[in-house]
């Protein structure tokens, strides 16, 4: 009779476990037990790891056996606790010596066939285990480059369970995956394709659109079918500065729990974009779940989350973005604990002006007031307070099309700017738990955003002429404050106030009349 | 006005013709509402005017009376001689009109300004040019206060001075468009609100072309601000004609679908609008002497701006129109940077020179 331990990991939201396999062959009824609090997923590894065991020439005995997973309360889910499990049944089977599992780590999918599949959330695992003492890390071949994103773990990728059998015997006979530098493009995901340059004219939303990158604001652009309200919104991430290491890694481990990194190059270097089509439900937004799941919203973390035809959105998908949008994260209360989800995205939406898409044209629009309003109506309110920026994306004529702006308006000078008036804000804010500009309070407010006397002119003058609240002039000194840094100029200036007020999200009482 | 008169109005399901015709016939409302059913019959009144008859009894005369009064409301049968001369004219006169404030006066003249509800700047800035004259030159106004060209010619006639009639769709009481409260308010001072129908009554959608030959019948001339092809305000421009009243149109931009109706008018023969005061010569309700004033309040219009306006400020104003125009394309006409061309739109803006129709589309305030 034997017994033998594993060490291996589970995911619950965005936290990683470490999680002890036991296996223990003792004399009783045959049979195979799998315990430990198991989602229906884990229960059948048993099937799959008997059978890869039996495929390679191995015969279980009939004996009772157990195999456990534990701590025994915490939920397992997914399909990486294959290989454990295996491993430990052939360390009671007495196929290796146990002293051989010491500080070593498994995760990985088997098939019948004894291959190993990859599996999610490899370097959140990676860097926990590393954490509590582990040193060397089995992982499925496919896995190894996202595990080596930990630094100075030894990873060794196995596609076979005969592989990793025989290395248990031997040490010898699996792949030892390099250690790289920091910077080696291999890991990376590289650069997007795309450039503002590639986007002809336009030149007021691009100018807008920089102005709500420099200061994080959130952006609704407006405008007819295809005038290039996505094209314009999806290359935000071209001008945004790229994450630093840390803020990669983080990336990374979200994108590597939701599945969604490439194999070949796993390491997230550029920010997200997160496109949401307006039949999205709550809970693929924000997370959810009974254990809960990350959403949209925290892929979107450190990048840009953008809904298209915004009026189409329900009310309360849209409503549940306020509490991430105010707090930088998602906050889920379930009855076994609540969970916390980073969500600290810039806000970009897009919406026709209308229900044929082409007012104030009265030449093609036929939409009736009684329309235009019913179909505003539809964003609810609360939700158009919280955006600080809005442009029209026009119908681009034949005229501006012939018209490059590549210098002056690509991805390149553009970041540059922005990066500049990131910096100035960064420093600005030292000291405090605010980076940007939109996330100014009330004392920031008062510090920063003060005002010579014909801008106070000029605010007094646009809050009588253009019904602005108290609540949107906060905003659009908000603003303001973003135009100067990227003028550099230390005061707010009349035309940065003018400039801000530009970008105002008129009320919807005011979209009327052409 | 007696106290059947009310009841006898609001009586359904007889036609406004017929109930002339039995006034004429039994001389007055109490005298139909004493009639034996079989008088009514061989009078030949449908069994749904008769049903309807039947329910006098339910009539309260004391609480509706009050009611009227309450609401300030008057009732001006067909046979009161203050019913107005131009409706009799009309084969469909109603057969009462319920009033708040007072009645478009016999003997000044009158014009209708009618127009889209969904009109450009242009239009409205036009409607409001014109009211603003015709009222100064001591003409009423009438019109339906629906939003956009009606709206505005009133606004612009209650600005001149002058006195402006709305004939509405609903009852009376009722504020129908509800964003019209403070024109409605101020029309009931400065001239009236009428309609054919009783108090309380709640705007229909087949109510409105009724309402349109109450306008134009109440009017000399009618103008017709702005229109698309096949809209009300070419309904109301019919009717005229057949009333044989005098149409006239306000020319706009060749390609603008809102002003085709008013072109399609021009080629049929309507007269065309070139200025307020060209309109007033050629009615002759031009008083002399004023002629001059009007023309040179025309005139001081267009160079308003060259004050108090700097450099670029004058070169965004003049790629301006009436018609709003987007930021994308004043980028192009002007050469400025984005940053600065909104700064200077929006100062535009606070100096009231022009106004933001939607997001980012402008055009000059008239």
């Amino acid at each position: 009779m034997g017994f033998c331990s594993v060490t291996t990991a589970a995911v619950s939201g965005l936290k990683v476990e470490l999680v002890r396999v036991e296996a223990d062959i003792s004399s009783g009824l045959p049979g195979f037990h799998l315990v430990g609090y198991l989602s229906s997923e884990v229960k059948e590894a048993s099937e799959r790891v008997r059978t890869a065991i039996r495929n390679m020439n191995v015969s279980i005995p009939p004996r009772k056996i157990t195999v456990n997973l534990s701590p025994a309360w915490v939920r397992k889910r997914g399909t990486a606790f294959d290989l454990p499990v295996a491993a430990a049944l052939l360390g009671a089977l007495g196929l290796f010596s146990p002293g051989r599992l010491e500080g070593v780590f498994l995760a990985g999918e088997l098939g019948l066939d004894g291959r190993i599949h990859p599996v999610e959330g490899i370097l959140p695992m990676v860097l926990e285990a590393k954490e509590q003492g582990c040193r060397i890390f089995l992982l499925p071949r496919e896995n190894t480059r996202e595990g080596a994103l930990a630094e100075g773990a030894e990873i060794l990728g196995a596609s076979t369970l005969a592989e990793v059998a025989g290395w248990l015997k031997t040490g010898e006979g699996l792949y030892r995956e390099p250690n790289r530098s920091r910077k080696n493009p291999a890991h990376g995901t590289g650069t997007l394709d795309i450039d503002y340059s590639d986007i002809h004219g336009q030149e007021g939303v691009k100018r807008a659109t920089l102005v709500a990158v420099a200061g994080n604001h959130s952006i609704l652009y407006i405008g007819p079918p295809g005038s290039g309200k996505t094209m314009i919104a999806r290359r935000i991430p071209t001008i945004l500065p790229p994450p630093g290491r840390e803020e990669s890694m983080e990336l990374t481990k979200i994108y590597s729990i939701m599945g969604l990194l490439q194999p070949e190059k796993p390491l997230i270097t550029v920010r997200p974009f997160r496109e949401v089509h307006h039949s999205v439900t709550r809970a693929a937004l924000i997370g959810g779940g009974r254990i809960p799941v990350p959403g949209e919203c925290t892929l979107a973390h450190g990048g840009v989350l953008f809904l298209d035809e915004l009026p189409e959105f329900s009310r309360t998908v849209l409503e549940s973005l306020r509490q991430p949008l105010e707090e930088k994260c998602v906050h889920l209360a379930r009855n076994q604990g609540s969970c916390c989800f980073p969500a600290d995205f810039m806000l970009a939406a897009a919406m026709n002006p209308c229900p044929c898409g082409y007012y104030p044209d009265y030449r093609i629009c036929g939409c009736t007031d009684a329309q235009i309003q019913g179909y505003l109506g539809k964003i609810s309110q609360p939700f158009l307070d919280r955006i600080d920026i809005c442009a029209e994306a026009p119908r681009v004529s034949w005229q501006a099309l012939g018209k490059s702006s590549e210098k002056e308006w690509s991805s390149a000078v553009m970041r540059e700017k922005v990066e500049k008036a990131r910096e100035i804000q960064k420093k600005r804010f030292r000291g405090r738990n605010i980076r940007t500009n939109s996330q100014m309070g009330e004392k920031e407010l008062a510090r920063w955003c003060r005002v010579g006397k014909d801008c106070r002119e000029m605010m007094e003058q646009a809050y009588e002429q253009l019904g602005l609240t108290a609540r949107s002039f906060q905003k659009i000194l908000r603003v303001a404050r973003t135009v100067a840094d990227l003028e550099g100029s230390t005061e707010i200036e009349q035309v940065h106030l003018a400039e801000a007020l530009g970008y105002r999200v008129t009320d919807k009482k005011y979209w009327s009349g052409r | 006005m007696s106290r059947y008169d009310y009841w006898f109005s609001c009586l359904k399901g007889i036609s406004g013709r017929e109930k002339r015709r039995l006034l004429g016939k039994y001389r007055s409302a109490e005298a139909l509402y004493y009639i034996e059913e079989t008088r009514l019959k061989e009078e030949g009144i449908s069994e749904k005017g008769l049903a309807e008859w039947r329910k006098r009894g339910q009539w309260e005369f004391q609480k509706k009376e009050e009611e009227l009064k309450r609401k300030g409301i008057r009732l001006v049968c067909c046979h009161s001689p203050e019913y107005p001369r131009r409706l009799r004219e009309l084969p469909g006169m109603p057969f009462a009109l319920y009033v708040r404030g007072k009645l478009p006066a016999d003997e000044l003249p009158s014009v209708a300004i009618v127009g889209a509800r969904q009109c450009t700047s242009y239009g409205e800035t036009m409607a409001i040019r014109y009211g603003e004259a015709l009222a100064e030159a001591g003409i009423q106004v009438i019109s339906g206060m629906a939003k956009g060209i009606d709206s505005a010619g009133q606004r612009g006639a209650l600005n001149g001075g002058g006195k402006s009639f709305a004939v509405l769709g609903c009852g009376a009481d009722v504020c129908y468009p509800g964003e019209n409260r403070g024109l409605y308010r101020d029309l009931q001072v400065q001239g009236g609100v009428l309609s054919e129908y009783p108090p309380g009554t709640r705007p229909l959608p087949g109510y409105f072309p009724a309402r349109n030959r109450i306008i134009s019948a109440l009017a000399d001339v009618v103008l017709v601000m702005e229109a698309r092809e096949k809209s009300g305000s070419l309904i109301t421009a019919d009717m005229a004609l057949e009333q044989g009243r005098d149409v006239y149109a306000l020319p706009g931009a060749a390609d603008s679908p809102l002003s085709r109706g008013c072109h399609g008018l021009i080629r049929q023969g309507a007269g065309i609008l070139i200025s307020p005061e060209e309109f007033l010569r050629e009615t002759g309700w031009i008083l002399p002497g004023k002629e001059k004033e009007l023309a040179a309040a025309g005139a001081k219009e267009p160079d308003k701006n060259k004050k108090m306006l700097e450099n670029t400020e004058k070169l965004v104003y003049s790629k301006l129109a009436l018609y709003p125009k987007g930021k994308e394309e004043l980028l192009l006409e002007t050469g400025l940077e984005p940053a600065r061309l909104t700064a200077t739109l929006v100062s535009l803006e606070l100096k009231g020179y022009i106004c933001e129709k939607a997001k980012n589309y402008y055009s000059r305030r008239g």
